[in-house]
């Protein structure tokens, strides 16, 4: 049994949270003192029913404005996998916290209101799914019960959907006509719509294969903590600790640490008590060296056949996450991975209109602002392209005067 | 992620939490971990061992007494320390209470449980630490669900759940100014059902009380609580025999026991997953209103 991770896109009138609500509802995975507390709860449907969208808004003022303002993670699981939930605001206003969500995803779901079709909000989402990198994507066609569960209207979606699709380059892209209200095809197929033989969501969620992922093979570790006993017993003992963002690590392999260039060869991989062949991406491990080399927290190993783009100059996708405009004359900090270093934005190559996708110059980067910029780091980066590795191809900016997170960093090309 | 290499869903979750605990390790100059004797805070114990071994831990154990405890618990924890020959601190909620500084609740239902707070941040003040560990996870409570794995609180511990910082991939920012500290709930993305099964496969002992044994217990407001000085009794409550587990490890006045045969772990593994009632069901604290944790978290709560 392995994860999925996915997030949910819709505002609150494409009914996102009612959708989430049912999943959870329908696989049982909503306890008896959670559900008495939401047959409590003042909010109800239209019709009386429970309201399932107040499973998934945590916060006194989520529930008093009936919005999702803040990422919420849920969890359930049937007996094929288990999966976390990133149930995402849909307002423009959150659009960071949208960001936030998607960033660990590995598949999207879009919701689209069948009475409306896709609309500004429906491109603007989509743009984040390609923008973040996700994979697989499930547009969700809602609200079938509104529109006579038509096959005609499912069908015009999906052709306006797929041209959309095509521009942002979009490519396992799954569509399913459903009514998260009424619980058609969420967790059960619908017999309402017989002209539907796809599988219901959740069927395609327990069956998606999430290890067909386009990630690098390129053995990479960047160093968290270096291990050292000093015992009298472990005199000698020096272990590089850190999780592999992407590629293998076998013992005997020549390695390079960056940004110094020193390289050696793979002694041994532990892993607590274990001794290991092998670390892989995901895996957190200890390694160790058959020489000695000068390695701290925030240096990065990488194998030395496949190395990786080393620059203190890059191209970026930036989404701007602070109420405080970016400010090109200051200097920021830019966390990759364990590195930290000092950072400029040496120029805003373009800005993106997020409901229309045009690009234009800009001279301001505010809140909820994407677009394309120049970085300038203090130290060189040992970094690969988002496209290639979503870990070491994306850094987070930092405010020094206020220590807050202000943008979310995707590199994607060398800069001159 | 991929499981060519049979990496399930574990073994993702306990990457995931080794990663996060050496990044604490990286980030802070003086961690703590938040040590409660509960299942939560005994797989931390665990997980930083597979993180930091055979190194020691970068950071201190840290228990908050509220001097409300079962005895298992505290033998458990005695010896847990000594096994492993890591520091322990012990925050009392009994030494704020005879300084003045924490007034102890009154009537039936009185509980140490809030008070704990009142110690907690006078021992991050004390030792001044930066960061404080702890075993929480988004599945237990709504509020909890919307918190970061690296949480911001402010000189008062309190965290203000419409600051909260952007979270991204698996880039943690504990960047803070000096008198904030952040707590870190690396089992986050954990469920009550990951945890034991995780406990089953790494075979990790646990105190006694979670598992089903001979008790003596009062029925109040439709929960079993144990029977025992802590807990404010009077004539109308009455005292039985039966047979309980907990599925929490709490203040002995708020953690409620459930009637229980389950004595192994697979039987316990095989409870929780027919079970309909969560487990802060069992939580007398959770019980006080839709926003119990929400408004006890803005106050400085773990």
């Amino acid at each position: 049994m392995n994860i999925l991770k996915f997030f949910t896109a819709g505002s609150v009138d494409d009914g996102k949270s009612t959708l989430i609500g049912r999943l959870l509802y329908d696989t049982d995975s909503i306890l008896a003192d959670q559900l008495e507390a939401i047959q409590n709860a003042n909010r109800k449907n239209d019709d009386g029913t429970v309201d399932l969208a107040i499973l998934t808004d945590g916060l006194r003022a989520e529930r008093e404005q009936g919005i999702t303002i803040d990422v919420a993670y849920k969890y359930f699981q049937t007996d094929k996998r288990k999966f976390i939930i990133a149930d995402t605001p849909g307002h423009i206003q959150y659009t960071r916290n949208m960001v936030t969500g998607a960033s660990t995803a590995n598949l999207a779901i879009i919701l689209v209101d069948a009475r409306n079709g896709v609309v500004e909000q429906t491109i603007r989402h989509s743009y984040l799914v390609s923008l973040l990198g996700i994979k697989h994507v499930v547009v969700a066609i809602n609200k079938m019960d509104m529109v006579d569960y038509s096959e005609t209207v499912f069908e015009a979606i999906t052709q306006k959907y797929k041209s959309l699709a095509e521009e942002l380059k979009l490519q396992d892209v799954t569509y399913i006509p459903v009514s998260a209200l009424k619980g058609d095809n969420i967790v059960h197929q619908s017999d309402r719509m017989p002209w539907y033989n796809g599988e219901s969501l959740l069927h395609f969620l327990e069956q998606v294969d999430t290890d067909v992922q386009e990630e690098s093979d390129k053995a990479r570790m960047p160093v968290q903590w270096v291990i050292r006993p000093q015992t009298d017993e472990l005199h000698d003992y020096r272990g590089y600790a850190g999780r592999v963002v992407s590629g293998t690590f076998k013992v005997n392999d020549k390695i390079t640490v960056l940004p110094s260039g020193a390289s050696s060869t793979i002694s041994k991989i532990e892993f607590f008590d274990k001794e290991l062949e092998e670390a892989s991406s995901g895996q957190s491990v200890t390694i160790h060296l058959a020489s000695d080399v000068d390695i701290s927290r925030g240096d990065t190993i990488v194998n030395s056949s496949a190395l990786p783009q080393e620059s203190k100059l890059v191209e970026a996708d930036l989404c701007w996450m602070d109420t405080k405009a970016l400010d090109t004359s200051i200097t920021y900090l830019l966390q990759h991975n364990s590195k930290v270093t000092k950072c400029k934005i040496a120029e805003v190559v373009y800005k993106v209109d997020i409901n229309t996708l045009d690009k234009h110059a800009a001279d301001e980067f505010k809140l909820n602002d994407i677009g394309r910029v120049v970085l300038k780091t203090a130290d060189n980066l040992p970094f690969d392209f988002y496209g290639e590795s979503k870990a070491n191809g994306s850094a987070i900016l930092i405010d020094s005067r206020t220590n807050l997170t202000v943008g979310a960093t995707m590199f994607r090309a060398l800069a001159d | 992620m991929s499981n060519k290499y049979n990496f399930d869903y574990l073994d993702e979750l306990e990457a995931e939490a080794i990663h996060i605990l050496r990044e604490v390790a990286g980030q802070f100059e003086k961690p703590a971990l938040l040590f409660s004797g509960g299942k939560d805070s005994i797989t931390l114990v665990r997980l930083a061992e597979k993180a930091f071994r055979p190194g020691k831990f970068p950071f201190p154990l840290v228990h908050i007494d509220t001097g409300h405890n079962f005895e298992e618990t505290i033998d458990y924890r005695d010896r847990m320390v000594a096994r492993l020959g890591e520091r322990l601190i012990v925050g009392s909620v009994q030494q704020s209470i005879d300084e003045g500084k924490a007034v102890e609740q009154k009537g039936k239902n009185a509980s140490r449980n809030a008070l704990q707070t009142v110690t907690l941040l006078e021992t991050i003040e004390k030792h001044q630490f930066d960061a404080c560990i702890g075993g929480a996870r988004r599945d237990e409570e709504k509020a909890r669900a919307k918190e970061r794995i690296f949480s911001v609180r402010d000189e008062f511990g309190q965290w203000d759940p419409k600051r909260q910082r952007p979270e991204l991939w698996n880039v943690y920012n504990g960047k803070i100014h000096k008198g904030e500290n952040v707590r870190v709930f690396p089992i986050s993305n954990w469920t009550e059902l990951d945890v034991w099964n995780y406990i089953r496969r790494e075979n990790i002992e646990l105190p006694s009380i979670y598992f089903a044994h001979d008790r003596d217990v009062i029925t109040r407001n439709g929960q079993l609580m144990a029977a025992s000085p802590f807990v404010n009794m009077d004539e109308e409550d009455i005292v039985e025999r039966k047979k309980v587990r907990f599925r929490t490890v709490g203040d002995i006045s708020c953690t409620a026991a459930i009637a229980s045969e389950a004595d192994q772990i697979d039987d316990i593994i095989a409870e929780i997953s027919q079970s309909k009632i969560s487990e802060r069901g069992a939580r007398m604290d959770d019980k006080v209103s839709e926003a119990a944790m929400e408004d006890r978290k803005k106050g400085g709560y773990f």
